[in-house]
């Protein structure tokens, strides 16, 4: 279960155990794991070259309290460090200003513009009963502007009709006019994507940031974006007075490396997410959260810690081997899990702590308390030789079951499905990436929501 | 840097400031060029090679996203060729790197073969905003190109106004769209492929909305389009083009193993090369995944695809005169 930077810095943690401070000598090793679980979440190479200095200048002197061991301090370090970087604290958008207030969407192609656009507009109407205008000023792909009228339709949100035989400067233009006139309080204006080098797209960009004067100019950026983040946050940085970013599709699996290097680049605070296709898919940032995703420890190393408290480790260890042979894990076993999870706050405890992409996935599967409440009772019915061996239950088995857990015979067969698919995961988990592939495998068995 | 003419329907032609003639590979090399000048300054020193050039040839790689593994694999191998040719010169390190290079990336370099059948269905697949609708535009393009007549299928259903942009591209070719009000995508390419084989067309270009990996419901609807394209014309689809962005870092390997995995890939499209994005995961996927790079996509017009060339393809990264 433990991931990346925890699983690289195991091997260097040994050579530190024992050592009371951390030291240039004794750290040397797990930075450069740092750098290494870095590089492979795609944060930019200068970008991990500075925050590894950071976390040295940090790190030294630093010392090794209560029943931690060095490289567990230094992953403390990291952390902590990593989060300062993305911000600590979660900014919101500004929008004081004499209306309208215009926010300037800018990035890429395909970065998530258009849709951001329609959830800002959502969110400002819905959260700040804010009046939104929305304008697409993208003459040059094909539909675009149908799609923000679209987006506009669904969220009855104003829209400002353009076309593309039109300039986008007229457009954004005409619209903030007819904002003004109709006291809209915010005009979002979307535009085309474009490539940081193409000069005659980034002149344009500058020429309706000049005109709108916005209060917000957001960057949009794809939470898979390579290393080359930092040379288009560069160029995005130097053409337009950035007020912040957006930073879409982070439902994804990937680490979003891409976060550490735009903001250390810009010097721009992250304000939104996205996490879905759908409008209401954008969340307020949290800089502890991403620092979590891109180290890819979540909140593990606080997860084992709670484990490690609650759990009969002489069970555990028992459990623990079923799991890895994926063999002989039984309806005793199932039984077990629910009383620890309790112990443990409960299903949804647990899955606060796990990594965000994990506890992402499995969000759309909202675990219902009151079934594993039920499922206990049904498993209580059940005799020693029937919890052992289920595929011994039939019909008539099936029928006493129920009535003495007080539930259908139709109950009974959820549960053994169930009880079927996480031996199978169990199966799943003992091979590798095991709980990345356990968590897309509990959304399949608990459907999430439909798109 | 790139000149691609970048027009508007209703013709705000912007025109291109540079290199109109540059031809895509100086597009490319341009593009790239960031590399390759590193590369360049690196070796022009004269000097021997040491432990420290190497750190540097690591470097490069890493920030063309070829990732931490095919970059260690790529080194191994130039350190082998400098040991076996007894090279000295920091200069002979660039020719050995590119030698590496284009061994793992050639045998990518299998081009895209329409066969007999008629039509030859194909589908597009990948994550959100990565390139499949405009790629058909372009892919249609090629084929008619090639004497073929191709018909194109709105199966994403999904995303606002997703059909009206695919229509805009079969307007511009020329072509037949089929697409359908409501209604889910298997069942769009469906109709298409039984309206392609009234009407004798070639190929038809089936589009699916983009779905990212971990939303396995969606990953289970990919599923079902390919096995009611099964349904509709058995042996379909031919090809299932896997649709990656070049700016994309180490989740491209990923996405290519899902995707394979859910549907068996057949080649990639690697897109937007035109940008500073190097690509550099492809050979990251070559060592890890390897599957076809048929297209590569130098731009949002009509005529920005290329088929990907492997000496071509290294050639523009490390800044070298093909
Ligand atoms: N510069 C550049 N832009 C490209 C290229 N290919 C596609 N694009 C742009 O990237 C954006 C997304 O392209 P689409 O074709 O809509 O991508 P898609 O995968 O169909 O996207 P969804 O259907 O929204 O998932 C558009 O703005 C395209 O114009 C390319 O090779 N170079
Ligand atoms: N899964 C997911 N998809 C997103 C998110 N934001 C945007 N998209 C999708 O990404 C694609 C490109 O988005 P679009 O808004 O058209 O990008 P634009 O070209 O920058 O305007 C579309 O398919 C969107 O549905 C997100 O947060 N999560
Ligand atoms: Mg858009
Ligand atoms: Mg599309």
């Amino acid at each position: 279960m433990l991931d990346n930077l925890t699983q690289r810095l195991t091997g260097v943690i040994k050579t530190l155990r024992g050592q009371a401070r951390l030291s240039e000598d004794n750290i040397q090793d797990a930075l450069r794991e740092v750098r290494l679980a870095l590089l492979e979440a795609d944060v930019a190479l200068p970008v991990v070259k500075e925050f590894a200095a950071q976390v040295k200048q940090a790190a030294l002197g630093q010392e090794v309290i209560g029943n931690l061991n060095p490289g567990q301090a230094l992953i403390g370090v990291v952390h902590r460090e990593l989060t300062r970087l993305m911000g600590e604290h979660n900014d919101a958008l500004n929008l004081a200003t004499v209306p309208p207030a215009v926010i300037l969407m800018a990035g890429l192609q395909g970065a998530g513009k258009t849709t951001t656009s329609g959830k800002l507009a959502k969110l400002l109407h819905e959260q700040n009963k804010k009046k939104v205008l929305l304008v697409s000023c993208d003459v040059y792909r094909p539909a675009a502007i149908e799609q923000l009228r679209t987006l506009a339709e669904q969220l009855k949100i104003d829209f400002f009709a353009s076309d593309i035989s039109q300039k986008p400067l007229d457009i954004a233009l005409a619209a903030h006019d007819f904002a003004r006139k109709h006291h809209h309080d915010i005009l979002i204006v979307d535009t085309a994507g474009r490539l940081a080098v193409d000069e005659a797209m980034m002149a344009e960009i500058k020429s309706l940031h000049a005109a709108l004067k916005p209060i917000e100019t957001l960057f949009v950026v794809d939470a898979m974006t390579g290393q080359d983040a930092a040379n288009t946050a560069k160029a995005f940085g130097d053409a337009l007075p950035l007020t912040g970013t957006i930073l879409t599709k982070l439902d994804g699996d990937a680490r979003g490396g891409a976060a550490l290097s735009v903001r250390y680049i810009t010097g721009k605070p992250i304000k939104f997410v996205g996490v879905s296709e759908k409008m209401n898919g954008l969340e307020a940032f949290h800089p502890e959260r991403m620092a979590s995703r891109v180290l890819g420890m979540g909140d593990v190393l606080s997860l084992i810690e709670d484990a490690q408290r609650s759990i009969d480790t002489a069970e555990a260890e028992k459990f623990a081997k079923k799991v890895q042979s994926g063999k002989g894990f039984d309806l005793n076993d199932f039984k077990m899990q629910i009383v620890q999870m309790r112990k443990m706050g409960g299903v949804s405890a647990m899955m606060d702590k796990l990594p965000a992409q994990l506890s992402q996935a499995a969000a759309g599967a909202k675990i219902d308390e009151r079934a594993i409440n039920r499922t206990e009772g049904i498993i209580n019915s059940m005799t020693p030789l029937e919890r052992a061996k289920p595929e011994i239950l039939k019909a008539t088995r099936k029928r006493r079951i129920a009535a003495g857990a007080g539930v259908q015979v139709m109950h009974v067969n959820q549960l053994l499905n169930q009880f079927e698919q996480t031996q199978k995961m169990m199966k799943m988990l003992s091979g590798s990436g095991g709980m990345a592939k356990m968590m897309r495998g509990m959304k399949g068995i608990m459907p999430g929501g439909k798109r | 840097m790139l000149g691609f003419l970048k027009k508007s329907p209703a013709g705000n032609t912007i025109e291109p400031e540079t290199s109109r003639d540059l031809g895509w590979l100086g597009r490319l090399k341009n593009s790239l060029s960031r590399t390759g000048s590193q590369l360049g300054s690196l070796f022009s020193l004269g000097g021997k090679i040491d432990e420290d050039l190497y750190e540097e040839l690591e470097t490069i790689l890493i920030t063309s996203d070829v990732g931490m593994d095919a970059s260690r694999f790529l080194l191994s191998d130039v350190r082998r060729q400098v040991k076996e040719a007894h090279l000295t010169e920091a200069a002979q390190l660039k020719d050995a790197l590119a030698h590496s290079l284009l061994k793992l990336l050639k045998p990518l370099a299998v081009p895209l073969a329409i066969n007999n059948q008629q039509p030859f269905v194909i589908m597009m697949v990948g994550v959100n905003g990565a390139g499949k609708t405009t790629s058909i535009g372009k892919l249609a393009k090629y084929f008619q190109g090639q004497g073929k007549s191709v018909l194109l299928a709105a199966g994403d259903t999904f995303r606002a106004a997703a059909r009206e942009q695919l229509m805009e591209w079969g307007a511009r070719n020329n072509v037949t769209v089929i697409a359908q009000q409501s209604g889910d995508a298997a069942a769009v390419i469906f109709d298409a492929i039984q309206a392609a084989q009234a009407r004798k067309i070639d190929v038809v270009l089936a589009d699916t909305a983009g779905r990212l990996t971990t939303q396995a419901h969606l990953m289970e609807e990919i599923k079902k389009v390919k096995r009611v394209i099964d349904k509709a014309l058995p042996g379909a689809p031919h090809e299932i083009l896997l649709v990656l962005d070049a700016n994309t870092g180490q989740n491209a390997l990923s996405q290519t193993k899902a995707f394979d995995d859910a549907l068996k890939v057949t080649g990639l499209v690697l897109t937007k090369l035109d940008g500073t994005a190097k690509g550099g995961v492809i050979a990251a996927i070559a060592k890890s995944h390897p599957l076809p790079v048929r297209f590569i996509g130098v731009g949002e017009g009509l005529d920005d695809l290329r088929p990907f060339v492997a000496e071509d393809f290294v050639a523009a990264l490390l800044g070298l005169d093909a």
